[in-house]
């Protein structure tokens, strides 16, 4: 049995089976349920595809919105164009095609910002990426293509749980199982001490942008995922913020603890449905959290120490 | 005047108030080493004291008038400083000893809790305010250029600003151990100089100076609003960055060059929508090409 | 004596108006056991950080395996068969003392991200291959009972030698030791020399120590190079160098720790 728990490829089929399964049941569930479980995956994999840049891997990103709009762009203009020109069917095919796009341009983006940026170290690879992000923003403002400032809206609705899940899953399994890999200690490796990194032969440069590009193309995809669910998109609605946002699920999972990440995305989700009482006072509330956080735990919730060192040392 | 001196005059002009908020940057980075994400929300609270302080100290000093206008300047700087201090104080000094990142993050939840904040109709309430005029009305002619009331001050009031900054660095004994701190901390402290000291002196200063910009700004452009600190204090970062972090006659000249490079791309037709892009864009090829800014020197990492 | 494996000729580095290393050359054969010494400050570590890439030297040439090392960044030069420890320990913090070597072990291995993900039969075997390469590393070195815990968790000198399985696991041709012996008692020193002797002849490899413990260098050097404020000022056997009146100077008699 715990032969089964180990092998990852195996926790990935079952994965995928529940996914399909619960899926099946989804028609009968109530829709506005529905639409927050699809918003906890998406929110799943921003998580886990930060966690592989932030946490393993060390680097601070605070511009993830803007690989997830790149995705989110490119996916619905590939649907909103095939739409014009395909019956309803036939449409349908092109989601997940329209998706790996999203995701592929996101992660050009990846390289884009990652090969230059990742000579910086700490404060000033976030501030650049945060420059990044909101130049990407800048730039979907203004391409007419994109729909400007208003954005594009009218984006067949195709995100149903059963995808969602799949690619969360898929996501989980692919950073976990380079993490966990003897290629991917490399990752934590240059995360650990850089210096002592490229001496014993691994090309820090290397490791960080492949971080950087697999964690903008999981975000690319989320990010298709999301235009799908909603409908409409427009830039502000990727805006640091939302950087931010994934940022914080990071921190209090536990950075580097996929486990943790993904506990931390699903309340870091839910907690505002639940908090709806005290709708208006919930960014200050996320404010003081961090504070908080960084103050009395900065490793996070979900760390209880052992094995991995947490962030402060 | 033509087109182009004007612009030029508005570009300093805004420039300058970048320049103010920039050292601020600057200063803090240079003694603490560490960017502090929230000074331009102290920038906004300053535009906010001044809109709140003016119809108070109108029962002193009529407004608009130059006495007044010194009044508020003064009163909303001293509130400032304040600000910073306890800023620091509550959020920044218990991490210490902590990695750059965790007070980063810190930083970055303190502008979000003031912005926040200041947008809910308990405090400020979100919508844009009417900065009250301060200055009668004018105009001025130098040098070819024509000012008028308000953009003039905003230049002479930076600059009067910045030679008082520089004398206190380069002349006197509290700038010296400003710069002390900044080379060395614990070589500083070993001297007898208090960081904590230090460190909230330049907090505070350099959020008086923030202060003094938001008035300047509310008084060129009028309209203020809680989240006005979020774009102005990164793009007066980037100034900081420009002008080589940790070197304040960059920060003034990086202010300054910021300010005219924006608003003349915001003059340019197929550029201006872009305009908020600019200084993202220049932040990114500094970083790129000479981290070190344009006047500040190189660091080499001890293996 | 074997062939040539590093040449440093004439190297000099300068550090804006300050020169800390000037005009020095040294080689190291292949299987020797080289000790660079002198007074704190005089640019050891500094030789070693231009030899392994993490600074480029102002001046001069440095050879490693016959090709000349400029310009090339520290990892290709662990590539092609030069490893280093560090003077203040440099450790891979957050993973476990197994991990810290699984990381060195990856340079030369051919499985990347695609069997990573894959997950097939070559994927475990290269596992597999790791794992038996670590384990053999960590008992050679007395650590195998400690394989799972944190490697900051070790005791100074379990550190000390951590680095080193760590630095033999890339294979090196060349092992530079920064000040292995720093902080250790005696009997840890004794136990020391006797481990690079071993290594020496288990692995065959040439070995660049510098140490601040005379009686450690005397001990186990074939050969030692001095340096006082970045110039060679001797270079000789252990007895050639006791003896010598520059060092003599240079230590004012101070005999090491």
């Amino acid at each position: 049995m715990s032969r089964i728990l180990k092998d990852p490829r195996l926790l990935l089929l079952i994965a995928i089976v529940a996914a399909v399964i619960t899926g099946l049941g989804a028609d009968q569930m109530n829709l506005y349920y529905r639409g927050v479980i699809i918003d906890i995956g998406i929110a799943i994999i921003l998580a886990v595809s930060l966690n592989l840049i932030n946490g393993h891997t060390g680097q601070f990103s605070l511009g993830h919105a803007g690989f997830m709009s790149v995705g989110a762009y490119v996916s619905a203009m590939i649907t909103l164009a095939a739409q014009k020109s395909m019956g309803a069917d036939a449409l349908a095919w092109m989601f997940l095609p329209a998706l790996l796009v999203g995701g592929l341009v996101a992660a050009l983006a990846g390289l884009l910002v990652g090969i230059p940026s990742l000579r910086l170290r700490g404060d000033y690879l976030a501030i650049v990426t945060l420059g990044f992000g909101e130049i990407i923003r800048v730039i979907f403002q203004n391409v007419e293509a994109a729909g400007g400032a208003s954005g594009l809206s009218g984006i067949p609705r195709m995100t149903g749980l059963t995808w969602t899940f799949i690619l969360a899953a898929i996501a989980v399994y692919v950073v976990g199982c380079l993490v966990n890999s003897t290629y991917g200690r490399g990752f934590i490796a240059v995360h650990d001490d850089e210096v002592a990194a490229s001496s014993m032969g691994l090309n820090p440069t290397r490791y960080k942008v492949t971080a950087f590009v697999i964690g903008a193309f999981f975000a690319g995809i989320a990010g298709g995922l999301f235009a799908h669910h909603k409908t409409t998109i427009n830039p502000q609605v990727f805006d640091f913020m939302k950087s931010f946002e994934v940022v914080v699920m990071v921190i209090l999972g536990g950075m580097g603890r996929t486990g943790g990440v993904i506990l931390a995305a699903i309340i870091l989700t839910l907690a505002p449905e639940f908090l709806r009482a005290v709708a208006e006072y919930r960014m200050i509330i996320y404010a003081l959290l961090i504070i908080f956080l960084m103050i009395a735990r900065p490793q996070g919730l979900f760390h209880f120490g052992r094995k991995r060192k947490p962030l402060t040392h | 005047m033509n087109e182009i001196s004007q612009q030029l005059v508005n570009g300093l002009a805004l420039g300058s108030v970048y320049a103010l908020i920039a050292i601020g940057y600057t200063m803090v980075y240079g003694v603490l080493r560490f960017i502090n994400f929230a000074h331009g929300d102290v920038f906004m609270l300053g535009s906010f004291a001044g809109f709140y302080l003016a119809p108070q100290i109108a029962k002193w000093f009529p407004l608009p008038s130059w006495g007044g206008w010194v009044a508020v300047m003064a009163a909303t700087m001293i509130i400032c400083a304040i600000i910073g201090i306890v800023i620091e104080l509550l959020a920044y000094r218990p991490l210490r000893n902590r990695p750059k990142l965790t007070v980063l993050i810190t930083a970055i939840g303190v502008s979000l809790l003031i912005q926040y904040t200041c947008q809910h109709q308990a405090f400020f309430g979100a919508s844009q305010k009417a900065f009250p005029p301060l200055l009668p009305s004018g105009n001025f002619s130098l040098g070819g250029l024509s000012f008028n009331t308000t953009q003039f001050v905003v230049l002479g009031v930076t600059l009067v600003l910045l030679a008082a900054l520089t004398f206190i660095v380069k002349k006197t004994r509290i700038g010296m151990a400003m710069r002390a701190v900044s080379h060395n901390s614990a070589a500083a402290s070993l001297m007898g100089i208090s960081n904590s000291f230090i460190i909230s002196f330049t907090f505070g200063l350099g959020s008086a100076l923030a202060g003094a910009g938001g008035i300047l700004y509310g008084m060129t452009y009028t309209g203020i609003e809680p989240l006005m600190g979020v774009s102005v204090g990164l793009k007066a970062f980037v100034a900081a960055v420009l002008g080589g972090i940790g070197n304040l006659p960059g920060a003034a000249l990086g202010g300054l060059l910021l300010g005219i490079v924006e608003t003349y791309a915001g003059g340019m037709s197929g550029v201006s929508t872009y305009r908020d892009g600019i200084a993202f864009a220049i932040l990114i090829l500094i970083l790129i090409f000479k981290p070190t800014g344009l006047l500040g020197s190189k660091q080499i990492e001890k293996v | 004596m074997g062939a040539s494996l590093l040449e440093l000729e004439n190297v000099t580095i300068r550090f804006g108006g300050l020169v800390a290393v000037s005009d020095v050359s040294l080689c190291v054969s292949e299987g020797e056991l080289v000790g660079l010494i002198g007074p704190n400050g005089a640019g050891k570590t500094t030789v070693f950080n231009m030899i392994t890439g993490v600074y480029q030297p102002t001046d001069g040439k440095i050879m490693f395996a016959g090709k000349p090392t400029t310009r090339k960044k520290p990892h290709v030069l662990t590539k092609s068969g030069m490893a280093r420890t560090f003077q203040n320990i440099r450790l891979f913090g957050s993973m476990s003392v197994f991990d810290n070597v699984r990381a060195a072990t990856q340079l030369h291995r051919a499985h990347g991200i695609r069997q990573a993900l894959w997950r097939g039969r070559s994927h475990h075997a290269g596992e597999k291959e790791v794992e038996d390469c670590v384990m053999e590393l960590l008992e050679v070195f007395s650590l195998q009972d400690f394989r799972d815990e944190p490697a900051t968790s070790l005791p100074y000198g379990g550190q000390r030698r951590l680095e080193i399985v760590r630095a033999l696991a890339t294979q090196p041709k060349l092992l530079l030791l920064d000040e292995p012996a720093a902080g250790m008692n005696p009997s840890e020193k004794e136990e020391l020399m006797i481990l690079i002797e071993f290594i020496r002849k288990r692995f065959g490899m040439a070995i660049l120590l510098v140490e601040h413990d005379m009686k450690v260098v005397m001990g186990i050097c074939e050969r030692i190079a001095v340096l006082e404020y970045g110039i060679k000022i001797a270079e000789g056997t252990p007895k050639e160098i006791q003896s010598h009146p520059k060092v003599i100077e240079a230590y004012l008699g101070a005999s090491g720790d």
